[in-house]
């Protein structure tokens, strides 16, 4: 399988503080490849990092990503506005934000394609009928607000998907949603993206979005990735603290009723709170001397997987 | 679903577009010729007829018809007025929209320029740039339309600022937008409505701005007429002849608050969201 997006080493930092620290992962044609993590561990920025629209205040120290073998950063301006909307796509979590709110939904669509709406209309009409909007032929001329939640992100979609690009990336495109069309959204996702061969990389705090419809995944734990692997394997043995802990705290229907919720200790650090070694060392129920000392490496542990713990043995 | 078009609205629109239709054609709807003077016929009251002529508005302190001096003047008044608006509105935007985009340096040069201009007192400015390039129809339009951009450029700016950092604007980029189609087609836009209601303040304003340039003899040159210059010359009559200064009154007030109401109407029309609220 060739790889659509290879990140590798990736380093960003805000203020001299790296917040995303040596992540590498990698994506091939038609997988979905999801990022999980709590809030603030750099999920988003390496996206913004991918479409090469980081905020001003971050700075790209190390690492490349290339997407289909072209490092994105060695690019002009020019050339990654041309990748955009072409070859690689974004989605949002707010799906109603993320429209003009004075555009129609076809012009909105026709922009993906640089073309004006009334000579690619047929076009974005099939797209619309793609995304599973019911009676194109009106919702093409709609404004946002006359659509709902569900409705906006299949537009998002369409208007991602249209200009057929290998890469699509999906910041917590569930997020906004109520979960029916939650569900909804995940297999319309995972249709288009089996059908047109597009990777993608689903970003998220939700492990049941991850199960439903990831191949692989990578855990990413302030910066850093903390393990990664396919999907079902990960879950049904995790080898990083982090990870067990997680998977841990989701609550379950066979809870005893009016239990307490598990939760993992303490919180996540502040960038400017790093210290040398594992960065989930200050939580963590393993932690060793070296842990503290020593950023335990991604390293291999066979069937795909990788984990950055040394004490992972422990844990089989 | 468009707002519902209302009666007063209809008539605030008809109005306006009887003071438009009356400037441009007011060399066909004139009786006589605003410049004619007749001694003969001074400070004749609204109504007169004399000689098998009759003058509707009554006559000057030069005996010229009123009406017919009402006609022109609105040509001049409405005229410097859509020009010097435009011309602020197209001018201010444009800076605003950049600097609120651009930001850095070029935020920083843009609106301490405003701040410099909004400082100087425009009748100051006017009557200096006035003295520079001569009075005149044309040079009152551009200093008018020199000395007004700066509000634009104030709400052009804040609004670029808020509107820069929603999520539209950036999934625009994300989507392969450049620069110039994102500030054309998505924060231009987005931007329009307080723009408007700046400009149709404005618009109100440019015809008083006229009208007192032109009484300190700064703007239109007699004998051609404006509705500023018709008031000016009828102010030392107004005992006698009351109508030389209610007529184009009661005109400059009619157009500025019919523009003004329209102006709100256009700022719904414009924002598909109040539409259907």
């Amino acid at each position: 399988m060739s790889q659509v997006l290879a990140i590798e080493n990736l380093s960003l930092s805000i203020a001299g503080a790296r917040v995303v620290d040596g992540v590498s992962l990698s994506v091939a044609a038609g997988e979905v490849m999801a990022i999980v993590g709590e809030s603030g561990c750099g999920k988003s920025l390496t996206a913004a990092a991918v479409m090469r629209l980081l905020p001003p205040a971050v700075r790209q120290e190390a690492g490349s990503i290339r997407l289909a073998g072209v490092d994105i950063a060695r690019l002009r301006e020019s050339e990654v506005r041309g990748l955009r909307g072409r070859r690689m796509s974004m989605i949002f979590q707010e799906p109603q934000a993320a429209l003009d709110p004075l555009s129609t939904v076809g012009t909105h669509i026709a922009q993906s394609l640089r073309q004006p709406l009334h000579r690619v209309r047929a076009e974005v009409l099939r797209m619309l009928d793609e995304v599973g909007i019911s009676d194109p032929a009106r919702r093409i001329d709609q404004h946002p607000f006359e659509l709902s939640g569900g409705m906006c992100q299949r537009v998002m979609i369409a208007s991602a998907l249209i200009g057929r690009p290998e890469l699509l990336l999906a910041d917590e495109p569930t997020t906004a949603l109520d979960v029916t069309i939650q569900a909804q959204i995940l297999d319309l996702l995972r249709k288009l993206a089996r059908e047109r061969g597009t990777a993608i990389v689903l970003i998220t705090h939700d492990m049941g979005v991850v199960a439903d419809i990831a191949d692989r995944v990578a855990v990413m734990y302030a910066g850093r990735i903390a393990e990664t692997g396919p999907v079902d394997a990960l879950f049904a043995a995790p080898r990083h603290p982090y990870t067990a802990l997680l998977l841990a705290s989701i609550p379950r229907l066979t809870d005893v009723p009016k239990s307490v919720l598990a939760v993992i200790p303490g919180r996540v650090p502040g960038a400017a709170e790093f210290g040398p070694g594992c960065r989930f060392a200050g939580r963590c129920p393993l932690t060793e001397p070296r842990c503290e000392a020593e950023p335990p490496p991604l390293a291999p542990i066979g069937d795909g997987r990788a984990t950055a713990c040394w004490r992972w043995e422990q844990m089989v | 679903m468009k707002p519902r078009m209302t009666i007063g609205m209809a008539i605030v629109l008809a109005l306006l577009a009887a003071f438009a239709i009356a400037a441009i054609a007011a060399p066909l709807l004139a009786p006589f010729d605003p410049l004619r003077q007749s001694l003969l016929l001074r400070l004749k009251p609204p109504g007169s007829l004399l000689g098998g002529r009759s003058f509707l508005l009554g006559t000057d302190d030069l005996g010229r018809d009123l009406l017919s001096r009402v006609l022109f003047g609105a040509r001049a008044s409405l005229l410097v007025a859509v020009v010097a608006v435009v011309l602020s509105l197209v001018v201010g935007t444009t800076l605003g929209l950049l600097a609120g985009w651009l930001r850095g340096w070029v935020a920083t040069v843009v609106m301490r320029l405003v701040d410099t201009m909004l400082s100087i007192p425009a009748i100051l400015l006017a009557v200096l740039t006035v003295a520079v390039l001569g009075p005149g129809l044309l040079n009152l339009v551009v200093v008018l339309g020199l000395t007004r951009w700066p509000r634009y450029t104030r709400v052009a700016y804040a609004q670029t600022l808020q509107v820069a950092e929603l999520p539209y604007i950036r999934a625009a980029e994300m989507a392969g937008c450049g620069t110039a189609r994102v500030m054309w087609r998505h924060i231009l836009p987005n931007i329009a409505g307080p723009l408007m209601v700046v400009a149709t303040s404005e618009f109100g304003l440019m015809i008083l701005f006229e009208a007192g340039l032109s009484f300190l003899g700064l703007g239109i040159q007699p004998p051609y007429p404006s509705w500023g210059s018709i008031m000016a010359g009828g102010r030392q009559y107004i005992e006698r002849a009351w109508w030389l200064t209610v007529f184009p009154g009661a005109c400059l007030f009619a157009v500025v608050f019919c523009i003004n109401v329209a102006g709100d109407w256009l700022r719904d029309q414009v924002d598909p969201r109040a539409a259907s609220r």
